[in-house]
């Protein structure tokens, strides 16, 4: 339970009753991560298998990072058919935050809770950075925290992370201000207008191929203003959303 | 038995990374004629009876659901592979 972590953000908020769902995946690999962040912000973590048909009634859920079913066929393609994304999609409907980081933004797309799609990055290397972000929109669910044109560090591994969508989809994801973070400084796997993240129509979906979840604690984090690893940008998703699920 | 073969592609308009590093190393090895490269997937398949009109159609459901992205990858070929010439025996063509 929550009251055995160490000090969370927002337990004094009296919010550390939000269950956080965490779903793994075969071949998931920052499940344990995103849990952690889930506990570090104040909620508690709830582990969901990929082959559950409950989410046993969480208030958000994450789909955290990795190489889920060996991304054989194409990364996210064959975990949209688990049985708990069925569930994910029927919730992300009734208005559920869900958190889609790497993969999980993968599978987002192709349960089609997300439009567009990531290939390959244009430079076929995979790449492991910390990267620069600019929060292009704080009015969602997990970045209500934020300012909008904040510019965030969080720590960035993928192969697949080239963000795709046609001139049309692209429009409209600017045109309703969508889009929810931009790479600054680089643009390291060749998104289209350099989108790092994107959201729904209704703000509840969120999608980023970065991973706020490896910045949520002091020592353990990016470099930052405060020192080498100090980096924390990441907890703000997670307090985002419980400060969305008590003002919801 | 029957075998349904499935072709997908990258879309035109999708830069294809694997394909452009294909690309660049055929010249290293003297292949100069070959100006692009795009590489898609082949699926192949089985079904323990002859391939029936349904069964295509299921495959070609397949294929737009499952086998494709529609957002990145085309569905170019959705055909019984005992049709195809050279296809029924599943062997490859040897060089």
């Amino acid at each position: 339970m929550s009251a055995t972590e160490p000090a969370p953000v927002a337990a004094a908020a009296g919010i550390a009753e939000a269950r956080i769902g965490v779903i793994t995946f075969p071949g998931t690999l920052d499940d344990r991560d995103a849990a952690r962040a889930v506990r570090l912000a104040g909620a508690e973590a709830v582990s969901i298998w990929h082959a559950d048909e409950s989410l046993q009634d969480v208030d958000a859920v994450v789909l955290p990072g990795g190489f889920s079913y060996g991304d054989y066929l194409r990364a996210g393609a064959i975990s949209r058919f688990a049985p708990a994304m069925a569930a994910v999609v029927d919730a992300a409907k009734g208005g559920m935050p869900v958190l889609g980081i790497c993969n999980g933004f993968q599978v987002l797309t192709e349960a089609h809770l997300l439009p567009g799609s990531m290939v390959k990055n244009d430079h076929l290397h995979f790449v492991c950075r910390e990267q620069s972000l600019i929060v292009e929109n704080a009015h969602t669910a997990w970045t209500n925290e934020f300012r909008r044109g904040q510019q965030i560090t969080i720590p960035l591994k993928n192969q697949d992370g080239q963000f795709v969508a046609d001139e049309r989809t692209l429009d409209e994801l600017e045109g309703e201000g969508r889009v929810v973070f931009r790479y600054d400084g680089w643009n390291p796997n060749g998104s289209r207008r350099d989108i790092a993240g994107i959201t729904n129509e209704r703000g509840n979906v969120v999608g980023l191929m970065p991973h706020p979840e490896h910045a949520v604690e002091p020592g353990f984090g990016p470099a930052s203003a405060e020192g080498p690893r100090a980096g924390v940008d990441g907890l703000t998703f997670f307090t985002s959303v419980l400060s969305s699920l008590v003002h919801a | 038995m029957g075998r349904v073969v499935v072709e997908v592609m990258p879309k035109p308009e999708i830069l294809d990374p694997q394909g452009k590093a294909v690309v660049g190393a055929l010249p290293r090895l003297g292949f100069t004629q070959f100006s692009g490269v795009r590489q898609g997937k082949r699926f192949e398949l089985e079904v323990d009876g002859e391939v029936t009109p349904e069964i295509l159609a299921a495959a070609r459901e397949a294929a737009a659901t499952l086998l494709s992205n529609p957002v990145i990858e085309d569905v170019v070929s959705v055909s019984d592979a005992a049709a195809v010439p050279g296809e029924a025996s599943g062997t490859p063509v040897s060089a």
